[in-house]
């Protein structure tokens, strides 16, 4: 971990933002970077250390997968659900055209 | 407005209707929340409807519950069934979520009413209550001050005496900093303890619904009420919850507490000295305080804010148009996907979505995400070794007293240094409480952070209860 990090860049920021799906302006890219690279020279005290004995933790309590029995009961109103989606069509959920490529 | 101990009392008693309360509740946040902005949206209807089914149990000879008539303000990440959810973002404007959330269930079983749903930062990300899409909330013990977040509106509605109890949830501080800079109790339960069935995740590993109140007593109450196992929950825990409301006033004789140097310094010179008073006043009533240092603690801020981020990034891709919310419509699923969410979050959540994009891509995830759970997992450390030799800690709540609004609204890290005391006990998933204890030299009021094992809410409460009595 002693390596020395790349600082973040505004190609780093509009790649991400690009993953996110989100859409900057130019200014937003710019203010995001500056902003988020004050963030990770933070977190440099913490990429710096030496933790490789330590097992990385996700969740406070230890987790074990959790099952119930496999009988039907009911679940949520169809038209409730569908009541707050912003577009419906015969019961479904209703999208525009699925396949070009955002970029 | 009194406490809800007193309000359930004299609600149970027959000395007054539970339609009294709410009426007076409705028309105290019409007259005076214009100032403050502690609720998005009220729920007059459903609340007296709610206070009426109280009054006919009582009426009928049954006993509607321990916070019979008693007022609570949901924060409005907290789901309730046909009534307006936003989560303080323009994404969820006007969503109504077709289920209860769990706490929502356990208050109405307990006789509670639900008076409206309060304001927050963003999907609960900030520590101002600046980051809400609706408008900031105004601090009740100065309105030019902010109330803390992300929880603030809950915070600010018990501060000003709308509502005896709230609700808000916790990630990294969102219940106890807000608490403190308002005057108010609030407690961040252990992990799992309370059901988030309902709550819109943020952080899901961090995540964690609790009390707002104006008295410890009060927030051992409401907490018994949430507690609890619940299987619509697979991170709630199966084991029973031990009651904590009739132990709260149990004193703190022979109790170790441990003085958090690493909780302590950095902070601002009164509230240091607020909380060495504390320390001093637990030693008075029978505690066996020394101070120590867990130097761990300093490396939580920078774990967090790379941890909660990445899983926000992931938690927060189901804003994609498609099943609820905002939609801006595009020629293809893609650009809308795209235009919808550049529309529907603020400044703050895309910064954090694309901090934990950035955090988990290719590249970065041994050096960010994954260093950062080792760290969660030395901070969980740290505390095992504090604990072993003191029953709880004790630390400030936050660095310093209620800012003024605007003064951190550009500067994101200096927003994020609000959390440094409060996120140890998000990464452990140990329980934390905010208790008031005087004023900063501004006279505006000190929280002081009790810290316990897990499991121990009920040590937390007896303990808190004692900062409070001795509080000048």
């Amino acid at each position: 971990m002693t390596e020395e990090r790349i600082p973040l860049s505004r190609e780093d920021v509009v790649h991400v933002a690009r993953l996110a799906r989100l859409d900057l302006s130019d200014e937003e890219v710019e203010l995001f970077t500056a902003q988020l690279r004050t963030v990770l020279d933070h977190a440099a005290d913490v990429a710096s250390l030496d933790l490789s004995h330590l097992e990385p933790s996700s969740h406070p309590i230890a987790l074990r997968n959790v099952q119930r029995a496999d009988e039907p009961r009911p679940s949520l109103d169809r038209d409730e659900v569908l009541a707050a989606a912003p577009s419906v069509e015969d019961h479904r959920f209703r999208v525009p055209r699925i396949g070009a490529d955002p970029s | 407005m009194t406490t809800a101990t007193a309000v359930a009392a004299a609600v149970r008693a027959g000395e007054r209707s539970a339609r009294d309360v709410v009426d007076e509740a409705l028309a105290a946040v019409a007259a005076g929340d214009g100032e403050y902005h502690a609720f998005l949206s009220l729920l007059p209807d459903e609340a007296r409807a709610a206070a009426d089914a109280v009054d006919a149990a009582l009426a009928a000879g049954r006993d509607p519950g321990p916070l019979a008539g008693v007022p609570v303000a949901l924060k409005d990440n907290l789901c309730t069934r046909g009534a307006v959810t936003t989560c303080g973002s323009r994404m969820l404007e006007g969503w109504r979520p077709p289920y209860d959330a769990t706490v929502v269930e356990a208050l109405r079983r307990a006789g509670a009413i639900a008076l409206g749903k309060t304001n927050m930062d963003e999907f609960a990300m900030g520590s101002s209550t600046e980051n809400s899409a609706f408008g900031p909330t105004r601090n009740p013990r100065d309105t030019s001050k902010v109330p803390g977040g992300s929880s603030g509106g809950s915070a600010a509605a018990v501060a000003a005496g709308f509502t005896p109890l709230g609700l808000g949830s916790d990630t990294g501080g969102s219940i106890r900093q807000p608490a403190a800079l308002c005057g108010v109790v609030g407690m961040k339960p252990t992990y799992g303890r309370v059901s988030r069935y309902g709550l819109v995740a943020f952080a899901s590993s961090l995540d964690q619904i609790g009390p707002f109140a104006t008295t410890v007593e009060d927030a051992a109450l409401l907490f018994d009420v949430l507690a609890g196992h619940d299987p619509l929950d697979s991170t709630s825990l199966p084991s029973q919850p031990e009651p904590t409301l009739a132990t709260v006033h149990g004193g703190v004789e022979g109790i170790r507490v441990g003085l958090c140097r690493d909780l302590v310094d950095g902070c601002a010179p009164d509230v240091v000295a607020r909380v060495r008073e504390a320390a001093d006043a637990l030693a008075g009533a029978g505690a066996k305080v020394e101070e120590v240092s867990v130097p761990e603690f300093g490396y939580g801020l920078s774990a967090y804010y790379l941890i909660a981020p990445a899983e926000a990034s992931s938690n927060l891709a189901r804003y994609d148009g498609v099943r609820y919310g905002l939609r801006v419509d595009a020629e293809d699923a893609a650009r809308m996907n795209t235009a919808t969410r550049t529309a529907g979050f603020g400044a703050e959540v895309k910064r954090r979505i694309m901090l934990g994009t950035y955090a988990l891509s290719a590249g970065y995830y041994d050096a960010y995400y994954a260093q950062a759970q080792r760290v969660r997992t030395l901070v969980m450390q740290a505390f095992d070794r504090a604990y072993s030799s003191y029953d709880v800690l004790l630390g400030a709540t936050a660095p310093t007293t209620a800012f003024d609004v605007g003064a951190k609204v550009d500067d994101p890290m200096a927003m994020y240094m609000n959390d440094v005391c409060t996120i140890p006990s998000n990464l452990s998933g140990h329980p934390a409480v905010s208790v008031p204890f005087g004023v900063g030299a501004d006279g505006l009021p000190v929280g002081v952070q009790v810290l316990a094992p897990a499991l121990q809410e009920a040590l937390l409460f007896r303990v808190a209860q004692v900062v409070e009595a001795t509080a000048p």
